[in-house]
């Protein structure tokens, strides 16, 4: 098990000479400096190759970041560095892969694999997709699948099959595409490792749980196959994410090296809301890929906005831009309504507009984050501020009715809002839930 | 085989248990009880400690009949929306809700405007048609639920209710019911850490036991600023289980009220053709909202939807039963 090295083991590794090109004036004092990690080793121009190897080993991101597939639509998943998104953020977003049994008609192997290329959704200007095909050989001419699958997608490869013979016919297929090719077990990893290195391909783990991955992943990186991704290879749901948790833990809390990869995972079932369950819990705990065994937009959609949830920047504030938004098409007649900058306030008002189906303009007055009551409390939505902030937009002199909506929250500010200003203040409802019937039923621009 | 090194984790300090209902025994009419936390691990992480109390699943029956929910959810219960008794005992016979939560909307000033002795007759009702612990939430203006609460917690005298919310700016009248009439809180906070541990404080100040507090976050929907709330969860639970007493209550997710606000839950198929059938859609956007919550922490979830009810309490006995 490699570790963290000590300024001792370090010093160890070096020429011990004292000769102070480094800049330091013993070797020792070198070796805590890097040990530290507040110099490199480079910085001692005797150091061995055989040290730096060492060092380097020592210093590598404890999970490793492996590409799946090539080009435009290749997905890189790994490196992560903490266990709870609070603590830093999850930086790379699992691939949600979906399966394409090889034993279905070529047609229809090849009408799905479209449909999921073609399959997207725009959430808060982010395009969502299904990033992985699986082709799991069930049976059917693998090679054919994976050839049929080409020609009708660019989508990176998962090419699932036990059999390294019929495995290597299937990857004539998508050369060059580095698909991920599984499983390598205790029984062909050394096969599908030549084939990994031959294609080649990122190579997928399958093993029951952490002590026979670690048992195996050496075995294989001494075939010299690096890129790993690991399937603890549990039975049932609960000792899956079991296993998952403890993978994470290992790799970053222990830095055990041996299972220091990113993870995948099969979702079995066939109830919508058993494999949404199932997945959820996959992709907020640690799994790199998750595989579905279906792919109806009822259950992708919720699926990708949990991960697009899951691995948003938790550090980036809670504020969103303050300005103008337009939802629909908004003109002269559409209404304004002003809310803060708080991204939740914001979102659920701007869903409850879109809801509505009136286009209109929503104003957002940076309250620095805050809440409607919260930042009314704070004296950061006031009746000068809101004013000031619209006058800035200049968005009253685009619209020419000069009807303002404001949070029925600050009600209490409508006085004061009218007469700074000279616009004419509606109230709106309380709860942004209300505001579609508010719009269809009580907002008139005349 | 490879050793590998232990990585289990062991925390210094139980999750408050807290049980809702009275049975007659105990002073009140319930039939059964509810227990929440104890939990000495993270959710689902059973591997690490003791997790003695599955999560349980509270459906919302209003006082006023739910015009403004979405025609999928409001369907199944289109027979019994005029009357909170009979919606309550739909929602425990058929779809086997845990507890029920009472939301006295019509309430509002800006609604019906109920007064206190109407909102109590709703409760009544409720604790008359069903046997499980109740849930009474008031309609969020702060005025009106200091003038309601007092009348229905001596109206559920000794039932053992839980009643919210109290918040930063408004606990003193609801504390004073509770105490009067052994019901137990829900602490409201938004979004953060640091408003739900003052909250947690303002109570105890006033006398009221730490452990008949329930956290009450905030509730983002799924795609809504979920992660914020997410977060915020995991963090007052590891806080919790780290030996803060004050953020080591259970904690209740209001659901349902979200994941069926947002247009994901709502829009019909001819809106939005590549999305699905709103019919299985609403629902599973419903069920997935709880599903990340489960994991984040959640305690008590409200739930509105049928199938979403029976697909999490599934999913809730599966964990329980190491499947």
């Amino acid at each position: 098990m490699a570790k963290k090295l000590t300024g001792l083991d370090i010093y160890k590794l070096l020429p011990r000479t004292n000769c102070g090109d480094c800049g330091f004036s013993t070797c020792m004092a070198f070796a805590m400096q890097v040990a530290a990690k507040k110099v490199a080793l480079d910085q001692c121009p005797h150091a061995s190759a055989e040290a730096k190897a060492a060092l380097g080993e020592a210093q590598a991101p404890p999970m490793r970041t492996v590409q799946i597939g090539a080009g435009e639509k290749a997905w890189t998943v790994g490196g992560e560095t903490v266990l709870f998104r609070h603590e830093e953020k999850f930086h790379r977003p699992c691939a949600i892969a979906v399966e394409i049994p090889d034993s279905l008609p070529a047609q229809e192997i090849a009408q799905r694999a479209q449909a999921l290329t073609n399959m997207r959704f725009v959430r808060i200007g982010q395009e969502l997709r299904v990033n992985l095909l699986a082709v799991v050989h069930t049976g059917g001419d693998l090679p054919q699948a994976v050839r049929v699958i080409r020609e009708h997608s660019d989508l990176p490869l998962l090419v699932s099959c036990e059999h390294p013979d019929l495995a290597a016919k299937a990857l004539e297929a998508a050369r060059n595409d580095r698909p991920l090719l599984y499983p390598a077990t205790a029984e062909n990893y050394e096969a599908m490792a030549k084939l990994a290195q031959e294609f080649p391909c990122v190579l997928g783990v399958r093993a029951p749980g952490a002590e026979a991955l670690a048992t195996l992943t050496p075995k294989i990186r001494e075939l010299g196959v690096e890129d790993l991704v690991l399937d603890p290879g549990m039975d049932g749901f609960l000792s899956t994410f079991a296993e998952l948790v403890r993978l994470r833990r290992l790799a970053l809390k222990k830095v055990f090296r041996p299972v220091g990869y990113p993870t995948m995972v099969f979702v079995h079932g066939s109830n919508p809301f058993d494999l949404a369950a199932q997945a959820t819990a996959y992709i907020c705990k640690y799994a790199s890929v998750v595989v579905l065994p279906q792919s109806q937009p009822e259950l992708v959609l919720p699926l990708l906005t949990v991960r697009q949830n899951i691995y948003t920047d938790p550090q980036v504030p809670l504020a969103i831009e303050a300005k103008v938004y337009e939802v629909g098409q908004p003109g002269p007649d559409s209404p304004v309504l002003v809310t803060t900058n708080f991204a939740l306030t914001f979102f659920t008002v701007e869903g409850e507009v879109e809801r509505s189906k009136v286009p209109a303009y929503i104003a957002v007055v940076d309250t620095g984050g805050l809440g409607v009551l919260n930042a009314y409390a704070d004296d950061r939505l006031t009746a000068e501020v809101i004013v000031k902030t619209l006058r800035s937009y200049g968005i009253m002199d685009h619209v020419n009715h000069k009807k303002l909506i404001i949070p029925g929250l600050v009600a209490v500010l409508k006085g004061e809002i009218e007469e700074e200003s000279g616009w004419e203040v509606i109230v709106g409802p309380e709860d942004a839930a209300g505001i579609p019937a508010f719009l269809k039923n009580e907002w008139r621009a005349s | 085989m490879q050793n590998v090194p232990d990585v289990r984790e062991s925390w210094p300090n139980p999750i408050y248990t807290v049980t809702l209902g009275a049975t007659p025994k105990e002073g009140g009419t319930r039939t059964t009880t509810v227990t929440v936390g104890g939990a000495r691990a993270l959710p689902f992480h059973s591997f690490d400690g003791d997790v003695p109390h599955p999560p349980v699943v509270a459906m919302e029956v209003w006082d006023v009949p739910a015009e403004d929910w979405p025609e999928h959810v409001r369907a199944p219960f289109s027979e019994v929306l005029r009357s909170p008794g009979e919606w309550a005992r739909k929602c425990v016979e058929e779809y086997g809700a845990d507890l029920i939560l009472l939301r006295l909307v019509g309430c509002d000033p800006l609604r019906e405007n109920r007064s206190p002795k109407e909102a109590a007759q709703a409760v009544q009702e409720v604790l008359k048609s069903v046997g499980v612990p109740l849930i009474i939430w008031g309609c969020g203006n702060p005025e009106k639920d200091n003038e309601v609460f007092p009348v229905v917690g001596e109206a559920t005298a000794r039932e053992n209710c839980l009643l919210g919310t109290i918040t930063q700016d408004n606990h003193k009248t609801l504390v004073a019911v509770a105490t009067a009439y052994g019901h137990k809180l829900i602490a409201e906070s938004p979004v953060d850490i640091n408003i739900a541990k003052q909250v947690n404080i303002l109570a105890m100040d006033a006398g009221f036991p730490l452990e008949n507090l329930v956290i009450y976050p905030s509730t983002g929907a799924l795609g809504y600023g979920i992660e914020y709330v997410y977060s915020i969860m995991e963090r007052i639970r590891l806080a919790g289980l780290g030996g803060d007493k004050f953020v080591a209550q259970p904690i209740l997710c209001d659901v349902g009220r979200e994941a069926w606000g947002v247009k994901e839950a709502r829009a019909p198929k001819e809106e939005v053709p590549h999305w699905g059938e709103e019919g299985l859609r609403g629902p599973l956007w419903e069920a997935t909202t709880a599903y990340m919550y489960l994991l984040a922490g959640a305690d008590i979830l409200v739930l509105r939807h049928p199938q979403a009810v029976r697909a999490v309490k599934e999913f809730i006995r599966r964990l329980m039963e190491g499947r």
